[in-house]
Order: structure tokens, then C-alpha cells, then sequence
């Protein structure tokens, strides 16, 4: 039974938990063993089996006592920008960088909170770029994670550990955050499926802030279904952030089964009008991945949608707007990180501005440096007007573009990326070529737009490819409800990668429970 | 405004900043305690000491002190203002940044009003705006190392920033005192300069009357009257040597050192910080809507000036009387209870501006807490105005009061029998006996001598042992001496 916790989502297990044909317990030992044996893939930086457990017995309790949710017992995983509690998870939270190297935060982040308030269990932490900035996963301080569908390939970034994590089927599900791709790119990269919130409806407080009006936090799951159970529980109004939106909490569950008005079994995206912005189809999109959306896009086209030519004409500015505004916050952003009261502090120093110095040439890694400087750079006196200014100027228009594509759809498609996941250090260290393959995602961002990643098919190597709905304002619901009459229709979503549903042999008897706790403290003085 | 002094045939141009420190409970961006003299370090959250994922979020007691300032100098409160990040790296600024306002502050304009050498004077405002303070270094007892008391950061400040209107030392004061005064009368701010809660830092140049500003220099960090005074003094002096000397005034900060009466520059424009200011992303703008304006508005104390012109108005004080019992509001409070108490106004206030202050002034007391209180001194005014004891008299009895060895008016009268002889037949008896035995004075008074009625008014006084009413004495003797 527990080898086969590996093949369910969220809702799945979730029904397995109430049905009691399963415990939380044993979910989640099944799953550390998982993690155990997939450690080489990258994805996690931490567990805490013991931690786990006690949530999982405590679930479980919950589970007996029939006080149970939906994410009751269900065993999830946060992307390491996320602050967890040290003293309740015994987990670090790093952000990828040397710099938080063992940090131990007293505090869980809002999102962290309201999953465990919601009863999920907390695995481990996530693999991701240093400070979420970049969009290979290769950025991290603490190694690379793969993509499972080939190891020799990125899992795309910066969410790179959670998105391989729920690729290989280590966990149901993962929080991810999203900045200017962050979670769509690596969702689209490995096959699952990930949205970026409305700017505001998850709030940020204790997600290390790269890019502070940009950075939203999103899950990552299986399922359009399993985003949206997660997507109810962390989201909502939270005062310790002021830019997190007042509105009332949500059931992105209920509003998803909610049937179009007009719409049939056979048509449920009767109705829906899905914009295709010319500039999201440039002559230079990879055939692979045009092939594969094109054929996405059919599909929602024979469940009733109906498809628009609609532009968004500054597509291509929203590369040196993004990379302005960005670097520019983050530049800001990261200046706590200076040796004096947390983290990395250098070991040897002359004096102040020598401490600050090496303890900052130390603790960051050589993308984070180019934003800091890119950022300080835009921001300095004489400069400001020139880069900053324009680019707000410039943010407000994007914006303004896809209020006027609105007009004309309900949704919008494209690619999420450029190309499907590309080989390990293929970029030879151009950051360049990166940015560039941002285009698609950076004008949602940019907006403050809910974007996410449905997986559409298969391109060159047999690797997954996702198409990109972006809705209007708090117009979650709708995407996910086309999401998932996608998903009702295809099964992208559930081909997976080999060589991650069955544990070793070595593993795959159930071990007593003495052997996992003493398999859980090694991983945690590691 | 007439031609302003010259220093050594120099014009001087002041202009102020002003830190003033709001009396919110918490924190302007955390929850965390404002409360002073804590141990190093245990006011500080999570939010303040910058660790990782926290974020600010407005304390709105910050933002309506703020519009209650705004509303008594009579500036515009910003329908919309703006919180920027001032970036530079100081072990005591946690974040590496500073939230302030800096494009658009959330008070603009406005003016304060004070009277230098008894004429009246206006200083314009440009600018109020809210930010965080930031912690503290503390340099002694580290052993060559430096420790960081991050309690303060974090504490609501309003800097007030004036034009360049001062035009000496003096002045300086008096707006910086004015300031002081409405600001604790308002309830925003406590005022206690030796703790910080209210500082000065001055911007001074020098120029030929007629010319351009001259290149200014700002005096960082003044917490009391007087270093404002000795360190714009000094600066102004300093700055004509150089002068006259044929050198340049570079921008600068400098610092005063009070033990020498000093200043020093701290540095020069050209190590100025590039602060790479930006709006905060962790803060939406500031939205003051102009119901939540006059709601504050209503909550707020009639403001000093408009007490003075009621007092004079309605109690027919003088001006200068006025001025004084809206020194401050719990001084104005008195003065309303002792005036109310005794129906006398201007006796209340002569007794407050006379006695009580003179013995507030020598013991370092507060109104509030004077051993006599309002009630009690007037009632003991209204025994003067009633001539149940005579000014002399109501002297002991207040010293009496104040010492604490009563606390009833009458009973102290009675005690140290210093109720006046009021019963005029009894005086008439002391009268014709002071005729009678004084006859030389007598003489001399009919003589033409004025000297010599003193002398009598003082033995009827005597023979009275001091209870006889000295102006029912002096108009008996006139009338038995037929004058």
C-alpha cells in the first residue's frame, strides 16, 4: 500500500486519509523514503522525519476524530524561500543561499502557517535558485536539482526543487513562488501543474523577498483539482502584509466544479473566449512547443471554447522592464543581509566595510551579485529617472495592454516558455540567454496577473511542455475551471517520468518504524 | 518684517529639521513597544530586527498624529503620500535601509507662529513627513567592539523641516520652542529632549545682505535649547572667519560637541550617500481620506493660540498674560479650574505667573503635580478677593499650603490668625490710638509730608498685629486727621 502513495495527488490521498485506508503516519514515512532514496535528484535541502511525524500523528488523531479537511494528513513540501519554524519543523530555511546556510528561522511564513493550520504535513524544505533568482534551478548554493524526466536537463527555475519534486512524484504537492516565472516555467519544464496567484492573494510575509512587487507564492501539484484545494487554504487577506488583498477566503475547489453557464458534458469551456496574443507566437517559438500548445489549444476549442487574435504589443519590453524593476528591489531587498545580525557573517575582517565586504562577496552567489548591482545601478542618482521611472511608466501599460485584451477574452493562452527544458550548463553561464526565455511569463508578472502552467504534451526528448493560461484580476477560479475540463480531457497531467514510483528494493518492505526515525535524524545532521 | 540684525555685517539664514518622536504605543512599521529605557534588545520583533520574509505594515496612531500636526500649523495633509527606502548600510539600520517619505511627505506646507522679543513671528513649513528611527550603536564597554540596541528602530518619527526663514540664534530657539509646545500640547510627541524624543538638526549659512543663499552647513543631532543656540553661534562666527579669510564654505555635516561649544564636519558632500531612494514596494501609498482628516480633527485639543485669544477675549487678560497660561496645555487646565474656581481671572493668572511658577521654576516641578492644586488656590484667591486676608497674608497661607501643612484655605487663615480686621470699629479704636501717641508724625503729615502718613498706616498696621486691611487703615486716619 505504501509504495502506492507515490501515485496519488492531493484529492486522491486525501480521500485515502478519510477512507482510512491509509494513515498520515504511513503516508509519510512512505514518502521520506521516497526522498530518501531520490535524494540525488536535488530537490530537497531538508527533512525532519521525526517533525513530519508528530504532524502526522497528530493528523491523524484529527483523521480518527472525523475534525478532518481536505488537506488533513496529506504530506506536502515548501520551496526554501518559505520560512518555517525551526523550532516546530527542525527545518533551516536558506532561500539557496550560503548566505541563510542553517538559518533557523522562529517563525513559519503566513503561507507555511495556513497549510499547517490546514493539517498538511510538512516533509521537508525545496530546492531553488539563491534568493529565487534565476530560472534553471542552477543558481542554488546547494547544487543543482535535475529534471526527472531527464537528468541531464534542468527542472527550470527558480522553483526548480519543488517542480521536480512533484514531477517525481516525491510529493503529492509543493508551494512554489513566482516572481516572474517562477512557478509556471518550472511547472511547464517537468509536466505538472502550478499558478501564480493575483498579486496580493497569497500574502508574502516570511517568503525571503527577491522582487517585492512582483513575488507571489502559488502551489504546485499534479492537478488543476490539487492547486485549487491547496490554493484555499494558503491564500487569503493577512495583516502582516499591506499588500495582501482584502477580500474574503475563497474555495478555489467549489468555484472550479462550478459548471459555465450554457455548458454540456462534452462542451463544460462553452462560452470561454481564449485570447492568443500574436507576440506569444513568434516565428522563432521552438516548433516542439508551438506543436504541443497549438494542440492544447484545440482541445479547449472542441471543450467550447472559442479563440480570439488579441496583442500584447510590449511582449518584448517586458524583458528590461522586468529586469529593472526586479534587480532594483532586490538590490534593496538583500541589504539586510550584511553579517551583523544573521547569517553568513566572514570569518576574518580589518574592519565594518570589510566585514560587510567579504561578507557579502562570501555569502552571495554570482547571479544574485549581478542583480544587486544591475539594481543599485538603475536606482542611483542620475540614473533613476532613465531606467527606474521608465519602467514604471512602462509596468503601467503592460498592464493597460491586458486590460484591452480583456475586452475580447476571458482567458489568455500561449507557451509558457520559449523552448522546452534545456540541458544542464547549456547556457554556459550566459545570463542573457535566460532573461530572454522569460518573455512569456514576465508580462503576467509585470501585471499582477494569475498565470499558470496546464501541461499540454510532449516535445523534443520526450519533454513536457505547458501552456500558459493568464486571467483577469482574482479570475482564479476561471482558470483553474478550464485547467481542469483540459485535464478531464487529456491525461498530460498524469503521464510521468520512470524511474521515481518505486522505492529501491532495499526500501520497498516497509522498515519498522525505529529504522525511519534513525533514517530521519541522519538526514537531518546532514 | 524689518531688516533683520547683522552678524559682523552678515545676514544669517537658519533653517531647522526637526525629529519629533510620536507617542504611539508600538512601533510605526511592527507591534513591538516604543517604551524607553528598556534592556538593550527586548523591544525588538522580528519585524525590527529585519529577519528574513518580515514585512512593514503602517501603525495608522503614527499616520493621525501626523494629520493632527498637519492640522495645527495649518498645512495641507496629503490626500495621498508616498513611503520611500533610504538605502545605506549601518550595523544599527537592520533592514540596510530606512522607510521614510521622501517625494511626496504626508504634511505639506503650513507655518508656526511665535512672538521673538515681543513681536510676532512666522516660520514657514515645507515639509512634515513620517519615518522609522533607526537603533542604536553603542561604541562603550565592548571592548573596542561596537553593540547594537535595536530597541529604538523602528520608532514613529515626524521630521519637520522648515524654510530658510530663521535669521538668528535666537529665533532659532524661539520656533524650536514653539514647535516643542505644540507638539506636546497636541499629545504626539512627549517632548523629552534627554531621552531624544524631540531634536534639532539646523541648517546655517551666511551671506552679505542682498546676495545669494550662501553655502549651507547642517548641524546634526541638537537635543536642547541651548546647544541649538552655542552651536548656531559658533557655526555663524566660524563660517564669516572663513570668509573673511577669503576661503570657501563646502556643504557639510557637522557635528557640535557640547563640551567644547564646537562644531566639527562629519563629512563632506563629496562621501555624501547615493540613498538610491525608491517608493517601498512593501507599502501601498498612503491614503488619507478626508473623513478619517476630520475625524481626527475633532478629537483635537483647542490649540494654544486660539486659547490665548479666548482668554483674552473671554477672561480680559492681557495678551502677554494669555501667552503665558498656554505655555502649555496642563498649565492652560490650571489656570481654566483656578479661574473657574474663583471667578477672579486676572488673580488666578497673577497668582499663576507669580508664586506657582516661580516655585514650579526653583523646585523643577510640573503643574500637574504642584503640591497645591487649582481648587484649593482658588479658593484661597477668593479670600483675597474677598478681603478676608491680605495679599501678604494669602503669601503665608500659600506657603503654608504648598509646604503641605493644610490643605484647607480657611483653617491655615484662622490658624495663623491672619484674618483681616474687617470690623471697622475696632480698627477706628486702633486709629485714634496711633493719632494719639504719634503726634510728631501727625505734625508732620498736616505739615505736608506724605512720608509721614506711611509711618502711620504702618503703627496702625503694628498695633493690628498686620490684620487691619492697609487700605481700610489708611482711609480711617484720612478721615480722622480731616485730610
Amino acid at each position: 500500500m505504501n509504495t502506492a502513495v507515490h501515485t496519488l495527488g492531493v484529492a486522491a490521498l486525501s480521500r485515502a486519509l478519510s477512507a482510512r485506508q491509509i494513515s498520515s503516519v504511513e503516508a509519510t514515512q512512505a514518502l521520506l523514503a521516497g526522498v530518501q532514496a531520490h535524494a540525488s535528484l536535488g530537490a530537497f535541502l531538508a527533512t525532519d522525519a521525526e517533525a513530519a511525524l508528530a504532524q502526522a500523528r497528530v493528523a491523524d488523531a484529527c483523521l480518527a476524530q472525523g475534525q478532518a479537511g481536505p488537506l488533513t494528513g496529506v504530506p506536502i513540501a515548501h520551496k526554501d524561500i518559505f520560512v518555517t519554524d525551526h523550532a516546530r519543523t527542525g527545518l533551516p530555511s536558506t532561500a539557496g543561499s550560503r548566505m541563510l546556510a542553517g538559518y533557523k528561522s522562529p517563525f513559519d511564513a503566513t503561507v507555511v502557517a495556513r497549510l499547517h493550520a490546514a493539517g498538511t504535513v510538512t516533509l521537508g524544505k525545496l530546492n531553488c535558485d539563491e534568493f529565487a533568482m534565476g530560472s534553471s534551478n542552477e543558481n542554488s548554493a546547494f547544487g543543482v536539482v535535475k529534471n526527472p524526466w531527464d537528468l541531464l536537463r534542468v527542472p527550470g527555475g527558480s522553483s526548480g526543487g519543488s517542480a521536480a519534486a512533484v514531477a517525481a512524484r516525491l510529493v503529492p504537492a509543493a508551494t512554489g513562488t513566482d516572481t516572474g516565472g517562477s512557478i509556471r516555467q518550472p511547472a511547464s519544464f517537468t509536466g505538472i501543474t502550478g499558478i501564480k496567484p493575483t498579486y496580493g492573494v497569497c500574502s508574502r510575509y516570511g517568503m525571503v523577498a527577491f522582487a517585492s512587487s512582483l513575488d507571489q507564492a502559488g502551489p504546485m501539484a499534479r492537478s488543476a483539482e490539487d492547486c485549487a484545494l491547496l490554493l484555499s487554504a494558503m491564500s487569503g487577506f493577512d495583516e502582516r502584509d499591506a499588500t495582501s488583498a482584502q477580500r474574503p477566503p475563497q474555495d478555489y475547489h467549489a468555484a472550479m466544479l462550478r459548471p459555465r453557464e450554457g455548458a454540456t458534458a462534452t462542451r463544460p469551456l462553452h462560452g470561454l473566449r481564449v485570447g492568443l496574443p500574436k507576440e506569444f507566437f513568434p516565428a522563432a517559438l521552438a516548433a516542439d512547443v508551438n506543436g504541443a500548445v497549438r494542440a492544447a489549444l484545440a482541445e479547449l476549442e472542441k471543450l467550447g471554447a472559442t479563440l480570439v487574435d488579441v496583442s500584447l504589443p510590449r511582449t518584448e519590453l517586458s524583458i528590461p522592464v522586468y529586469y529593472i524593476i526586479a534587480p532594483a528591489e532586490a538590490s534593496s531587498n538583500l541589504s539586510r543581509f550584511d553579517g551583523v545580525k544573521f547569517g553568513h557573517r566572514a570569518a576574518q575582517y580589518a574592519d565594518l566595510m570589510d566585514m560587510y565586504k567579504k561578507t557579502r562577496a562570501e555569502g552571495f552567489g554570482p547571479e544574485v551579485k549581478r542583480r544587486i548591482m544591475i539594481g543599485a545601478y538603475v536606482l542611483s542618482h542620475g540614473y533613476y529617472d532613465a531606467y527606474y521611472l521608465q519602467a514604471q511608466k512602462l509596468r503601467r501599460m503592460i498592464a493597460d495592454d491586458f486590460q484591452a485584451c480583456f475586452k475580447h477574452c476571458d482567458v489568455i493562452a500561449g507557451p509558457v516558455a520559449p523552448t522546452v527544458a534545456w540541458k544542464l550548463g547549456e547556457q554556459g553561464g550566459d545570463p542573457l540567454q535566460a532573461y530572454l526565455a522569460d518573455i512569456f511569463t514576465l508580462p503576467a508578472s509585470l501585471a499582477g496577473l494569475p498565470g499558470m502552467s496546464v501541461p499540454a504534451g510532449f516535445g523534443e526528448g520526450g519533454m513536457p511542455v505547458g501552456l500558459q493560461l493568464i486571467g483577469n484580476y482574482f479570475e482564479e477560479a476561471t482558470l483553474l475551471h478550464s485547467a481542469h475540463a483540459l485535464q478531464q480531457a487529456t491525461d498530460f497531467h498524469t503521464r510521468m517520468p520512470t524511474g521515481f514510483m518505486e522505492p529501491p528494493s532495499s526500501l520497498r518492505s516497509q522498515p519498522p518504524e525505529g529504522a525511519q526515525a534513525a533514517l530521519g535524524a541522519a538526514r537531518r545532521e546532514a | 518684517m524689518s531688516a533683520p540684525a547683522l552678524t559682523r555685517g552678515f545676514e544669517v539664514v537658519i533653517g531647522l529639521e526637526t525629529h519629533a518622536q510620536l507617542s504611539t504605543a508600538s512601533k510605526i512599521f511592527s507591534g513591538a513597544s516604543t517604551q524607553f529605557g528598556a534592556a538593550p534588545n527586548t523591544q525588538a520583533c522580528a519585524v525590527d530586527l529585519a529577519l528574513p520574509g518580515t514585512l512593514p505594515v503602517m501603525n495608522r496612531g503614527a499616520v493621525e498624529r501626523a494629520i493632527q500636526f498637519g492640522l495645527a500649523v495649518q498645512a495641507k495633509v496629503a490626500p495621498l503620500s508616498i513611503f520611500a527606502r533610504k538605502n545605506y548600510f549601518y550595523p544599527d539600520l537592520p533592514k540596510g535601509y530606512q522607510i521614510s517619505q521622501y517625494e511626496i511627505p504626508v504634511v505639506q506646507g503650513g507655518r508656526v507662529d511665535f512672538v521673538l522679543a515681543g513681536e510676532p513671528r512666522s516660520v514657514r513649513l515645507t515639509r512634515a513627513h513620517l519615518e522609522e528611527d533607526a537603533g542604536k550603536s553603542l561604541h562603550e564597554d565592548f571592548a573596542g567592539q561596537t553593540g547594537i540596541d535595536l530597541n529604538r528602530a523602528g520608532t514613529p518619527l515626524l521630521e519637520i523641516v522648515t524654510e530658510p526663514d530663521m535669521r538668528s540664534s535666537a529665533e532659532a530657539v524661539e520656533y524650536a520652542k514653539a514647535l516643542h509646545t505644540l507638539v506636546v500640547w497636541l499629545g504626539i510627541c512627549d517632548g523629552n529632549m534627554q531621552e531624544g524624543s524631540f531634536r534639532c538638526d539646523a541648517n546655517v549659512s551666511v551671506r552679505r545682505p542682498g546676495d545669494a543663499l550662501g553655502t549651507r552647513r547642517e548641524i546634526k543631532n541638537l537635543n536642547s535649547f541651548r546647544f541649538l543656540q552655542q552651536a548656531i553661534d559658533f557655526e555663524v562666527q566660524w563660517q564669516i572667519d572663513r570668509i573673511e579669510d577669503g576661503l570657501p564654505i563646502e556643504q557639510a555635516t557637522v557635528l557640535f560637541n557640547p563640551d567644547t561649544g564646537e562644531t566639527r564636519a562629519m563629512r563632506s558632500k563629496e562621501d555624501a550617500h547615493d540613498y538610491r531612494y525608491f517608493p517601498d514596494p512593501d507599502l501601498p501609498p498612503l491614503v488619507i481620506a478626508p473623513e478619517w482628516v476630520a475625524r481626527v480633527k475633532a478629537a483635537m485639543p483647542e490649540l494654544p493660540a486660539a486659547m490665548a485669544e479666548r482668554f483674552v477675549r473671554d477672561d480680559g487678560l492681557p495678551a502677554h498674560d494669555a501667552a503665558m497660561m498656554t505655555q502649555s496645555l496642563p498649565f492652560a487646565r490650571a489656570y481654566e479650574a483656578v479661574r473657574s474656581g474663583c471667578g477672579q481671572p486676572k488673580l488666578a493668572a497673577n497668582w499663576l505667573m507669580g508664586e506657582v511658577s516661580k516655585r514650579l521654576n526653583a523646585e523643577g516641578g510640573s503643574i500637574e503635580s504642584a503640591p497645591v492644586t487649582p481648587a484649593t488656590l482658588a479658593a484661597l484667591i477668593a479670600r483675597v478677593a474677598d478681603g478676608t486676608v491680605s495679599n501678604n497674608g494669602a503669601r503665608q497661607v500659600f506657603d503654608a499650603l504648598w509646604a503641605g501643612e493644610s490643605t484647607s484655605v480657611d483653617a491655615l487663615i484662622e490658624a495663623k490668625g491672619l484674618k483681616q480686621m474687617n470690623d471697622s470699629g475696632a480698627l477706628e479704636a486702633i486709629v485714634d490710638e496711633v493719632i494719639a501717641a504719634n503726634e510728631k508724625s501727625v505734625a508732620e503729615f498736616r505739615a505736608g509730608k506724605d512720608k509721614a502718613f506711611n509711618a502711620l498706616v504702618g503703627q496702625v498696621m503694628k498695633a493690628s498685629k498686620g490684620k487691619a486691611n492697609p487700605a481700610q487703615a489708611g482711609e480711617l486716619l484720612r478721615k480722622r486727621l480731616g485730610a
